[in-house]
């Protein structure tokens, strides 16, 4: 046994002395990148130095790891997709890559990995670009530190930053997205954790996430996206601690989750959107020590959204707390801080000793004739809204924080 | 002109009124800063204030103020003054006297709170700046009330009911036709409303900064193109400054005219 | 000095002046006089611009008084009820006239003449009625204007003051002013004026010397002359 394994252990380390260092420039022997994988064997590194590549539909067929010094630019002349890997245990690390190709039929896309594992694909720059890193059902990855920059204008004719098919146990860390058409795109792909990253201004969705359980992501920000991020027909999905801000529009929203059970939403901040969370067809979350810091609408409940407690959240200066479009209400909500409360704390107990009703008659108001938007904070309104306080005639009459607290929760 | 404002001003600013007026501000200022520690909320609360108060007090400050310095109008209009100049000065005096009392009132809590280290020092500015128009507005109307009514009591009711009508009565009506007429476009009917009530109008100047957000989800493209533009911005001041010019011009015009 | 042209002037239905044609000459003092609501105030505040007349002119100086302000700088006026800003002090008011009129004046002769020092700081809303005329009549004096219109000036004065107001009255006469005034208490008129103009129902009625006015009514005094014209029916 014991000799097994020295012998194991001789073979891994001839096996990494043969794996070869194998530098590409314009002055080596190996002048392109295609020729520097076709001439590598296995486990091998190119070194790619400094200068411009003009290639595309570079073919990863073994496990080799492509190493840029200096951050080489490899165009491709928007001739197609440029680099494919098609093998297990790939690392690409540190490239340039823009001028990727746009077409109607085939997504194109910088980097993409067709059913390979264990790859990683780190500190890569993407500009001009169709598809970013397109990942085909490849499981095990990790994509970190990369920044992909696009210039789309259209939604028909651009691509995502980085997308997930089928794709299950992948690491998206550290990386920013910006200008495509969603920023990171996932389907049918479980347990995939998002971490740290930054998608902004792009031109539908920060993060789209569709028929993919079991996922988790923190820590993000999603800023001045077309619509903002949406979560759809997803289960037991975590979000925590990721930022939502500036998502405004007609349809724009921080959040919108729609047939999503069983999520835990916990210390995220909404902040100046047009709608907080839009929510519709969602059962049984949890919200907890989010902030809802001047949105619009911090939280807008469209139908059929069932056992869902908010508790220990932050409303701070929305135009509207909370909008329901129907007068059921099935939802708890429990010991959270509301800006508007004008209640008192007679008890000192930090809990005020009124409840706190946060869906106003002008927001029922407003879903059925929109231009009355215009009456927000009239004094009118503010009549309208304490009679309706007073006695609920048109909002959900058990809707009410019986708890609100004092001060902001922390 | 300028003698009679400062002669008003210096009036206005020993009568207890305007002390009353300042520290009430001032007041006001200290606790919602000091007691919530929270300038976004003492900002959103403010609002409510200036765009309600401030219109009431102008109008009866200013109608309080014409009717009891009648004699001293009376005196200056046998002495070799323009008449204009008379009523213009005092009209200034009134107006800035009470302007000085808000910017200063609200500005002394707010800065020594650290307003400059706050980013909130955009929205207050701005509702300074519309307090004062607000002010200018309803101290002109209401002198315009005056000058047409010699009886104090009709003159002070008039006065009053044009500040409950501007401040309640029209956002009422307003919400009705709006909710009545819903099957039509009405993003351009409800815009132009807002210019006819420069209440409505200081609220919509303050709206644009606080609850942009909302604005920009109606999809009517006037909408957006008001809200989601500087044109909002531009549109509604030139719309004030028009609301300050136009009862002071009627202000001369009917002094002018006018017997004592 | 003045011309009055045809003026007319209504309140509402009330129609106060119906044409009056005046004309004042420099030097000499006027007595402006009529019955309650002849229309006396409304002339002299016509004058004065802040009646605007219906229709007619008024010319001071030669000069029309329409859309014309500078023409008040010759005039000094003593209103009919001294109402001053009440929270005002004696002191700042006559500073505030002076430094509002921008001319040369001797307030403070005037000031001792009426024994004003000791009410120089108090608030004007705390002087009685006879002390504010006492004001009312220092402002009126001490500048020294061609044109002095005095409206009722005698009330609430004490003798002391009245023999001073008659003093001065004749020393701005000797001074060749034009004074117009207009009271109710006839011995006042009788000693002071040298004409007479009598108001009735909107109209000049009559213009002349007391002695005219005496040998028409066949009245031995003013009282009785002025009592006696209404009835007569003349044409002055």
């Amino acid at each position: 046994m014991r000799d097994f394994f020295i012998f194991f252990l001789l073979l891994f380390s001839s096996l990494m002395l043969c794996a070869e260092m194998i530098p590409v420039c314009s002055e080596c022997e190996v002048k392109s990148i295609i020729v520097g994988v076709n001439s590598a064997s296995d486990f091998d590194t190119l070194l790619i130095k400094k200068g411009t590549y003009k290639e595309f539909n570079i073919i990863i067929n073994k496990p080799l790891t492509l190493l840029g010094e200096d951050y080489p630019i490899i165009d491709g002349e928007d001739q197609g997709e440029i680099i494919r890997i098609i093998s297990d245990n790939v690392t690409v690390d540190g490239l340039f890559i823009i001028n990727v190709g746009t077409s109607y039929t085939t997504d194109y896309a910088a980097i993409r990995v067709v059913k390979s594992d264990n790859y990683l694909i780190q500190n890569v720059v993407l500009e001009k670009l169709f598809f970013g890193i397109y990942l085909e059902k490849s499981n095990n990855g990790k994509v970190y530190n990369n920044k992909i920059i696009g210039d789309a204008v259209d939604e028909y004719n651009s691509g995502n930053g980085i997308q997930l098919w089928y794709s299950k146990n992948v690491l998206v860390e550290n990386n920013i997205v910006q200008h495509v058409r969603d920023g990171i795109y996932l389907e049918f792909s479980d347990n995939v954790s998002i971490k740290n990253n930054r998608s902004t201004d792009n031109l539908r969705y920060g993060l789209h996430f569709m028929f993919s359980n079991d996922d988790v992501y923190t820590d993000n920000v999603f800023e001045n996206n077309g619509a903002g991020v949406a979560v759809m027909f997803s289960k037991r999905i975590k979000m925590i601690g990721n930022t939502f801000r500036k998502n405004w529009g007609t349809a724009a929203f921080g959040m919108l989750l729609k047939e999503i059970n069983d999520a835990e939403i916990r210390g995220n901040t909404f902040e100046e959107n047009t709608i907080g969370i839009s929510i519709e067809g969602s059962n049984r979350i949890q919200y907890s020590n989010n902030n809802f810091i001047k949105n619009g609408w911090a939280v807008k409940v469209l139908g059929a959204c069932y056992t869902n407690t908010f508790t220990k959240n932050n409303f701070l200066y929305n135009s509207f707390d909370i909008s329901y479009n129907s007068k059921l209400n099935d939802n708890v909500f429990n010991q959270n801080y509301w800006s508007d409360y004008t209640g008192y704390d007679l008890d000192k107990n930090g809990v005020g000793d009124i409840p706190y009703r946060p869906v106003k008659l002008f927001s029922y108001i407003v879903n059925k004739t929109p231009e009355t938007i215009v009456l927000l904070r009239s004094l009118f309104m503010d009549i309208i809204d304490f009679s309706e306080k007073v006695s609920p005639v048109f909002t959900p009459d058990n809707l009410l924080d019986a708890n609100p607290l004092m001060n902001k929760a922390l | 002109m300028l003698k009679i404002l400062k002669y008003s001003f210096y009036d206005l600013i020993r009568s207890r009124w305007s002390y009353v007026y300042f520290l009430f501000y001032l007041l006001l200022g200290f606790v919602l800063l000091f007691l919530n520690n929270d300038v976004s909320k003492a900002v959103i609360t403010l609002m409510n204030v200036i765009i309600v108060l401030v219109p009431l007090i102008g109008t009866i400050f200013g109608i309080m103020y014409y009717y009891n310095s009648k004699e001293f109008t009376e005196l200056l209009l046998a002495q070799p003054i323009k008449r204009s100049s008379i009523f213009l000065g005092q009209y200034l005096g009134v107006a800035g006297s009470l302007t000085m009392s808000l910017v200063l009132g609200l500005g002394i809590p707010f800065v020594l709170y650290g307003l400059f280290k706050s980013d909130a020092i955009f929205d207050f500015t701005l509702l300074l700046v519309t307090g004062a128009f607000l002010t200018m507005i309803f101290t002109a109307l209401s002198f315009n009330i005056a000058l047409s009514n010699e009886n104090k009591i009709k003159g002070f009711g008039y006065a009053v009911l044009l500040w409950l009508f501007l401040a309640v009565i029209y956002d009422g009506l307003f919400l009705m036709s709006l909710i009545i007429f819903k099957e039509y476009p009405l993003d351009s009917f409800s815009l132009a409303a807002t210019m006819f009530n420069p209440i409505d109008l200081s609220r919509t100047l303050i709206l644009l900064k606080l609850d942009i957000s909302a604005l920009l989800g109606y999809t009517g493209a006037v909408f957006k193109q008001f809200f989601g533009t500087n044109q909002g911005l531009i549109i509604s001041i030139l719309m004030l400054i028009l609301w300050t010019i136009l009862p002071i011009w009627r202000l001369i015009y009917k002094s002018k005219k006018k017997d004592f | 000095m003045i011309q009055v042209e045809n003026i007319y002037k209504k309140f509402g239905k009330n129609e106060v002046l119906k044409g009056v044609n005046l004309e004042i000459n420099e030097g000499g003092i006027y007595a402006v006089l009529g019955p309650n609501g002849s229309g006396k105030t409304t002339l002299i505040k016509s004058v004065l611009g802040m009646v605007v007349p219906n229709k007619g002119n008024i010319s001071v100086s030669g000069k029309s008084i329409n859309k014309n302000w500078k023409y008040r700088q010759e005039i000094n006026y003593l209103p009919q009820i001294a109402n001053f800003p009440g929270n005002l002090k004696v002191k700042e008011l006559i500073r505030m006239i002076k430094d509002l009129r921008q001319m040369p004046s001797d307030e403070n002769q005037l000031i001792e003449q009426f024994h004003l020092e000791p009410f120089l700081d108090k608030k004007l809303s705390t002087l009685s009625g006879g002390t504010k005329q006492k004001v009312n009549i220092v402002l009126a004096f001490m500048f020294n204007c061609p044109l002095l219109i005095l409206d009722e000036p005698t009330t609430g004065l004490d003798p002391a003051s009245l023999i001073s107001l008659k003093k001065l009255i004749q020393h701005a006469k000797g001074n060749k002013k034009t004074i117009l005034i207009t009271s109710h208490i006839m011995q006042f008129v009788a000693e002071v004026a040298d004409e007479i103009v009598y108001l009735l129902e909107g109209k000049i009625y009559f213009k002349g010397s007391i002695k005219e006015l005496k040998t028409m009514t066949n009245q031995a005094d003013l009282e009785h002359a002025i009592a006696a014209i209404a009835t007569t029916p003349t044409d002055a």
